[in-house]
């Protein structure tokens, strides 16, 4: 017994032997550069560490059922930073902290969800549409109903998000609801639509969709716009389009969180964030549009001709609504997605 | 007593990490969930009444019946592999167990990814059966009950092998070996000696496939093409998606007593063979 | 008969992984399609240091919390077995299995945040601890099927000092079960995401590899992973080689 007691206690010393990061913050892999955390010390004398957290909901699980602590800066999607600050769990952004603030697109300081960037940063932001081998498709999808009710030629080769505000807005923007629509009886009938088009489904895939459309087993995705070009990466056959109903803007933000001991330097980490240079490789590496305006001038020309929805102009996304938290809505939200999903 | 002092550590330890924990999630169950996601103190059992709505009766079926086929599969092809393991050199009985154990020192999602190559209408397993000319369409495989069954058997079939061998004791060789002397055919042997010996890792074996599928979620949601919403899914979207704690700890609640209801209802089945 | 069924079996449970080996080296980065033959991914691989430090803490992981399991649910099997059990206790054995992960994962966070517990890999450990025993205790019960009671008789009429050598004869007939549970709690730990992401700490040094594999689906799994699998495989193929030679079968009667 005691032998094992010896053996067993080292290893809860070095647990707890490693050194203190300044500031820990929590991110997709891949999100934003492997080194960034090196850099920023270099940058700024403050070591930081970066977590990973694989969606939205389990970070927000994570946060909610710890109220935060051991983090300082996370970076969520829009919703999930809307009800943080609802919940009271997150820090105000102090503007004098973050001189790079000027780097964002004025259409970044007035997203209706947070007027004025009080409570989270914008970090990278899109919409999202169709997918589609252009040379596979017998028609180009135009509406939304091009995805939900394919000709039968591409019945069985078109997917759909599943994540449910995403599933839920295809079927409300068909409707000519709004994505934030409340409405009980508006919801029974996205319901509808979205059982019927169940049927004509290859499958839903919030993950690999990209890789059935390069492969040709799928000819029409679901699609945010970003992920598009990953496929058009590997096939510029593949092109992505905004159905004439519309889409979402999303945005994803990055907030500093109560708990937080360090708020200086957690700051300190978005204004470095909000750096023209770090804003480009945002842009090359993840192929996604960001509203640091400082950014995109200087890397979007090099880029457009091969992945056109980055030439996406801000004044043209902010057409779209974005994506707000439906407050006491989200139980029908829920309902209704798991009604779908079980048909 | 002897026993108590045994059974002590394990059940302070599952006490104070599950027990208490968890029935402090569970009373959340009588409330309701908050505007923008936390907790509405109001005592209620709506979220009770909600849980036997058609719709999350449905998917406990689908579940039920996806995670029953998978255990019965799982045990029907572990079972003689277990058996013949045991009739090895017992140098290379531990051999032969890690090696089945390998492979899932992989990574489930990376497993789940090479399933979907070779399921898929232009994947590996079509292809080659095309090639041989044994099919000349690709055979639908993948996004079905099937594959989600072929999952979730791939995955937890280890265990099922794992329990099934421990309880085949060697010492009991003999008795299998003099049985088989005396002539009696293999049938007889098998379910007159063998499967009552091994019964209780036959039966463990079965609980933890049934159990670990109806709470797994990524096998469903990759496998399955996100088409069938399993318990699992319902149960991690509540938490997660739809940050509806109450209601996702009301259904929790309830599919832990329909289980524990199963065990008292197969162990009174096992109480009265004796 | 034997060799052909086992081969049989060994086939389905090796064709996905060579299948995830052959696309470890994939040139396109997509994981459910094929884009030529490079090695480029193994060359990431070895480059990629967080991966090794999540590969190091899941080992550590699984390791320690098998062994506290093991001891934990050994014990406890033994003491469901010799003498009868209740009821409370075959259900507080048995709801470790059935709970469902994500609740188990909310709970323990809930209450460690509640008893104001720094997290780490410490937390996770405990966490895993409390579903191995469960494991562990299931499968080291069905040794007793046909466990000779009279042995604990025979112990009994030499004198309760005896406890140590009824141990010495006990253990050894349980021994395969406790072995079996063993592997199966390190292979639950080894690849458990949930609830270690919800009781870790914040950084890097409580990243588990199930955690780090996880975070990377937003941006596509890249054959990065199927890479370390492979190196994984054969790693552990090569430690059972090796302690195949030396280990001479004692282990088991």
């Amino acid at each position: 017994m005691r032998k094992l007691i010896f053996l067993v206690l080292p290893f809860f010393l070095i647990i707890h032997a490693t050194a203190k990061a300044d500031i820990v913050v929590s991110n997709w892999d891949g999100y934003s550069p492997s080194d960034i955390m090196d850099t920023f010390e270099g940058a700024t004398g403050i070591s930081g560490e970066m977590a990973f957290h694989a969606t939205n909901e389990e970070i927000m699980g994570k946060v909610v059922a710890s109220k935060g602590a051991g983090y300082d800066v996370l970076f969520v999607s829009s919703p999930f930073a809307e009800a943080l600050h609802k919940l009271g769990l997150l820090s105000y952004i102090d503007h004098n902290k973050i001189p790079n603030m000027k780097n964002l697109d004025n259409w970044a300081m007035n997203l209706d969800y947070d007027m004025g960037n009080q409570f989270q940063v914008p970090y990278a932001w899109g919409t999202t549409g169709i997918c589609y081998r252009s040379d596979l498709v017998s028609k180009e999808p135009t509406s939304w109903n091009d995805l939900l009710n394919p000709s039968s030629d591409m019945v069985g080769k078109v997917t759909m998000l599943s994540t449910d505000r995403w599933l839920l807005a295809a079927g409300q923007l068909l409707a000519g609801y709004s994505v934030n629509d409340t409405n009980p009886e508006h919801m029974a009938n996205v319901a509808d639509i979205l059982k019927s088009a169940k049927g004509n489904l290859l499958s839903y895939d919030d993950t690999t969709f990209y890789s059935k459309l390069v492969s040709g087993e799928a000819v029409m995705a679901h699609a945010w716009d970003g992920w598009c070009n990953y496929a058009i990466w590997e096939n510029p056959d593949v092109k992505f389009m905004i159905p004439e109903e519309g889409s979402d803007l999303w945005v994803d933000t990055m907030v500093i969180l109560k708990s937080s001991d360090n708020k200086d330097e957690a700051h300190a980490f978005i204004n470095y964030i909000l750096d023209e240079d770090i804003g480009s490789w945002t842009i090359e590496n993840i192929l996604y549009k960001t509203p640091n305006k400082a950014a995109m001038d200087k890397t979007i020309p090099g880029l457009v001709e091969a992945f056109p929805n980055m030439g996406m102009t801000p004044q043209y996304m902010m057409s779209f609504e974005t994506l707000k938290d439906v407050g006491d809505a989200a139980k029908l939200y829920a309902t209704t997605v798991s009604d779908i999903l079980a048909d | 007593m002897f026993n108590n002092k045994l059974v002590l550590p394990g059940l302070v330890w599952i006490s104070l990490f599950l027990l208490i924990p968890c029935l402090i999630v569970f009373t959340y169950s009588f409330f309701e969930r908050g505007v923008y996601g936390g907790i509405e103190y109001n005592f209620n059992f709506e979220n009770y009444t909600r849980s036997f709505k058609w719709t999350y009766f449905k998917i406990l079926l689908t579940s039920g019946q996806i995670a029953f086929i998978s255990a019965s599969v799982a045990v029907f092809i572990g079972f003689p592999a277990a058996y013949f393991i045991t009739k090895f050199d017992s140098k290379i009985q531990i051999f032969l167990l890690f090696f089945i154990m390998l492979p899932f020192w992989s990574n489930y999602l990376i497993r789940t990814y090479s399933w979907m190559v070779l399921l898929n209408n232009q994947g590996l397993i079509n292809n080659a059966l095309i090639q041989i000319g044994i099919i000349e369409e690709p055979i639908r495989m993948l996004y079905t009950k099937f594959s989600v069954v072929v999952g979730l058997v791939y995955n937890y079939l280890p265990f099922v092998v794992l329990s099934i061998y421990a309880s085949l004791s060697t010492m009991n060789k003999e008795v299998i070996e003099a049985s088989e002397d005396l002539g009696g055919n293999f049938f007889n042997t098998l379910f007159r000696i063998i499967v009552p010996m091994c019964l209780p890792g036959i039966v463990a074996g079965f609980i933890f496939v049934f159990v670990l599928s109806i709470g797994n979620f990524i096998t469903p949601d990759l496998l399955g093409g996100g088409r069938f919403l399993m318990i699992g899914n319902l149960i991690y979207d509540q938490f997660l998606s739809a940050r509806d704690w109450p209601f996702g700890s009301s259904l929790s609640l309830i599919l832990v007593i329909i289980m524990l209801s199963l065990l008292f209802l197969q162990s009174l089945i096992l109480a009265r063979k004796k | 008969m034997k060799k052909i069924y086992l081969i049989i079996i060994f086939g389905f449970l090796y064709i996905p992984i060579l299948t995830l080996i052959a696309l470890s080296f994939n040139r396109s980065g997509l994981p459910t399609s094929w884009g030529g033959f490079s090695t480029e991914w193994y060359v990431q691989l070895f480059q990629n240091e967080k991966i090794f430090k999540a590969l190091f803490n899941t080992v550590i992981v699984a390791t320690i919390s098998t062994l506290i399991a093991g001891i934990l649910g050994t014990l406890l099997a033994m003491g469901m077995e010799i003498k009868k059990s209740n009821k409370f206790v075959e259900a507080t054995a048995f709801i470790p299995m059935i709970i469902p992960d994500i609740v188990l994962a909310i709970a323990l966070l809930s209450f460690f945040t509640l008893l104001q517990l720094t997290l780490g890999l410490h937390s996770i450990i405990m966490s895993h601890v409390v579903f191995n025993t469960a494991f562990v205790c299931a499968v080291v019960r069905t040794r007793f099927k046909y466990f000779d009671h009279n042995i604990i008789e025979a112990s009994y009429d030499l004198g309760g000092k005896y406890t140590i050598t009824f141990i010495k004869i006990i253990f050894p007939i349980i021994l395969p079960g406790v072995i079996a549970g063993c592997l199966l709690s390190f292979t639950l730990s080894f690849d458990e995401f949930i609830i270690a992401f919800f009781t870790a700490g914040a950084g890097s040094s409580s990243t588990t590899l199930p955690m780090l594999i996880y975070s990377m689906i937003r941006f596509g799994v890249t054959p990065e992973i199927n890479a370390l699998s492979t190196f994984i495989i054969l790693f552990s193929f090569i430690i059972v080689l090796i302690s195949q030679r030396s280990v001479k079968g004692k282990l088991l009667i």
